[in-house]
């Protein structure tokens, strides 16, 4: 089975570094970026599973904005939103817009583990939904091909 | 310090307050004492001059008449006549019978012989050439004596006419009986105290008077003070006593009649009065004093209580003030740690996982190493918490508003911390009012204040006690909620900080951030309830928590 694809956005360059070390090292497939400019141009590059994007990122595009963009190129991708105390009512907003969770910095290891694995489960059981749904729909409609990137963007 | 401003402001009202309020009283009481004083004696003054004057003329007129009928009797009658003892005799059956008060009548020769005599006493024979009064009456003509003991050695007076006839110079001369002009001069007299009696110019009595003396005696009285007509003294007696004299001199003769009387007795009406109005003015008086006291003790420790409830807000203002200004330090610098906290979190579990790389395991201090970075990881972990609850109350800025049974919070919250209290064989007790609204509010907030405060008595009581968790409905917009324990109590001095942040009384470290009351104090401030304590060191705690009941709006 392949590696779970893992993007993570955070403008503290040391945090950053060591948080994809260590998720590497936990057998993931994980990638960090400074900005969200450049988390957007990565999420149009590759498909990810989970994207960790802290919703604080002073100069440049804010996180919010940053997740609106994410859900709209990958809706699939789930998105945990790391966050000050002073930023709670914004990952409320975030979650609203699609988010998966939220986690308070400094966060613990195990417990951003103990959400990936969340996410990825629902990332999972949501995937299989919608190839169920296209079997059927196939079943239905047996001259219809899908169109993934088209399903997509609606 | 405090306590002597009030006493000295309590002095001054009740010093100004009397002074205003006696000085009325007292000039009021005086000027009237004083005006009724005047007039009463006025009064006696003018009643007594009008008695001596009266008397005075009384007495005058008697001696007058007698002078009259003596003189009428010489004038008409002849040396010759009288010296026939049976003549003189019808003569002063005469004049006796038309005047009286005769004591005896004798006639005199111009050698002083007493020729003819009729009367009680041997006195025929004598001769008068010697006696004061025989010189007096042969120069005047007419003379009333003075009161002497003369020859019979009783004390007398005499009525002395001269008779010119041809050569010859003769007197008929009678006595005047000293018992009927006495009674006569004394019948003026007045009441228990009353005097009245005669004196002559020396001052020496010519009556018997009622009191201080005896006839022929000298007065203390000096004749001196009383002018020509009559006039009234004020003089102390014999016994000390102050007595009105009233005095009139008799015209014929220079004789005083004088009249004395004790104001006392006369102005019994008057005293009486005065009495009656002091028995007023001292019941006033008191009466004044009593409420002033009253009255001011009252108002000064209203206002006493109201500077202490004014001190107390203002120190709860200050605090509050200074609890919100630390609050917001706090936050500021908990933000600021955030961020490097994470990194640092990070690095040490990177530095943990790279440990359990295989390179490393031959190291020498591999152990050392783990139990540090444990260490760390420890540490760092009890400053995230410290973060966390400082910040805990900053989440969610405004609290969100969902019906809420106190009790049940309560009850949930007391579940939690159950196990830890039994294991210190610590009893938590429950007596929570049972009709307790709905109100609308925050739970997790509520929960949270409880939560600190139960786990807060637990933490004092340490083992074997008793906790109280008490519910009440105060009054119509507010629950109160007491949590007591019987723990060792807040230390004095400490009671002013227990809700400063970072003040804490668990002394095992770690154990208290310090965090908890301050946390539940600014929830309960947002709330719009409030936190309050009572200690008392050696004797538990108490903490009230007083809730707004907000009652939910209907869905």
């Amino acid at each position: 089975m392949d590696s779970f694809r893992v993007l993570v956005v955070d403008d503290e360059q040391d945090f950053l570094e060591t948080l994809v070390n260590r998720l590497n090292k936990r057998d993931m497939d994980a990638i960090g970026v400074l900005s969200g400019e450049r988390a957007l141009e990565e999420v149009k590059k590759k498909l990810f599973d989970a994207i960790i994007l802290d919703i604080k990122m002073p100069g440049g595009m804010d996180g919010i904005e940053a997740l609106r963009e994410i859900k709209r190129i990958q809706p699939l991708a789930e998105v945990i939103l790391l966050t000050g105390h002073a930023s709670v009512e914004t990952s409320i907003e975030g979650m609203k817009l699609g988010a998966f969770d939220y986690l308070l910095k400094p966060v613990k290891l195990e417990d951003l583990m103990m959400k990936l694995a969340e996410a990825f489960e629902k990332k999972d059981s949501h995937e299989q939904k919608i190839r169920k749904a296209r079997i059927k729909d196939l079943m239905r409609f047996p001259g219809r091909v899908f169109d993934q990137e088209k399903e997509d963007k609606k | 310090m405090k306590s002597s401003i009030y006493a000295s402001l309590q002095r001054k009202i009740i010093s100004i307050t009397l002074v205003v309020s006696f000085a009325p009283l007292l000039i009021l009481g005086g000027t009237i004492y004083y005006q009724f004083d005047r007039v009463y004696k006025d009064k006696i003054e003018e009643q007594m001059l009008y008695r001596a004057r009266a008397q005075a003329e009384a007495v005058d007129l008697f001696l007058k008449e007698r002078t009259a009928i003596l003189s009428a009797m010489a004038d008409t009658l002849s040396f010759q006549d009288l010296k026939q003892e049976e003549n003189l005799s019808k003569v002063f059956q005469v004049i006796n019978l038309r005047a009286g008060a005769f004591v005896d009548l004798g006639v005199i020769d111009n050698s002083g012989e007493h020729v003819a005599y009729v009367g009680p006493y041997n006195l025929k024979g004598l001769n008068y050439d010697q006696q004061p009064w025989f010189a007096e009456a042969m120069s005047k003509g007419l003379y009333i004596s003075d009161v002497y003991m003369g020859f019979r050695r009783l004390p007398h007076f005499v009525i002395a006419v001269r008779r010119q006839e041809n050569q010859q110079i003769w007197i008929l001369r009678a006595t005047v009986d000293p018992e009927i002009f006495g009674s006569i001069v004394r019948s003026a007299q007045l009441g228990k105290t009353g005097d009245a009696y005669i004196l002559n110019k020396e001052g020496v009595y010519q009556t018997q008077p009622r009191f201080d003396g005896d006839i022929l005696s000298e007065a203390i009285l000096s004749t001196t003070m009383f002018g020509r007509s009559a006039t009234v003294n004020k003089e102390i007696n014999g016994q000390g006593r102050r007595l009105f004299y009233a005095g009139s001199w008799l015209k014929n003769n220079d004789w005083l009649l004088i009249i004395s009387q004790d104001p006392e007795e006369e102005m019994g009406g008057l005293f009486a009065t005065r009495n009656v109005e002091i028995a007023i003015i001292v019941g006033g008086i008191v009466a004044i004093v009593l409420m002033t006291v009253f009255t001011t003790r009252l108002a000064v420790t209203r206002l006493r209580e109201a500077d202490m409830r004014m001190n107390e807000l203002n120190a709860q203002l200050v605090q509050s003030d200074k609890l919100t200004a630390l609050g917001k330090m706090a936050v500021g610098v908990a933000h600021e740690i955030n961020n490097p906290l994470a990194v640092i979190q990070q690095k040490i579990g990177w530095m943990e996982d790279l440990l359990a790389e295989e390179a490393f395991e031959k190291s020498q201090h591999l152990e050392e190493y783990i139990s540090s970075i444990r260490k760390i990881d420890e540490h760092l972990e009890r400053v995230r918490k410290i973060v966390h609850n400082m910040l805990g109350f900053v989440r969610r800025m405004e609290p969100h508003l969902e019906d809420v049974d106190i009790n049940a919070t309560l009850y949930q919250t007391i579940a939690l911390l159950e196990n830890s209290a039994r294991i210190n064989n610590i009893e938590i007790r429950t007596d929570l009012a049972p009709d307790l609204p709905i109100i609308a509010g925050d739970q997790a907030q509520l929960q949270q204040v409880f939560m600190n405060l139960i786990s807060n008595a637990i933490d004092a009581v340490q083992k074997d006690g008793l906790i109280q968790v008490k519910s009440r409905q105060t009054d119509s917009s507010h629950i109160a909620v007491n949590i007591i324990d019987n723990g060792p109590g807040i230390p004095e001095k400490e009671q002013r900080k227990i809700f400063d942040p970072f003040f804490s009384t668990k002394s095992a470290e770690g154990k208290g951030t310090g965090l908890g009351l301050w946390v539940s104090h600014n929830i309960m401030e947002k709330m719009g309830g409030n936190i309050t304590f009572s200690s008392q060191e050696g004797k538990g705690c108490t903490f009230f928590v007083t809730i707004p009941a907000i009652i939910p709006e209907k869905k």
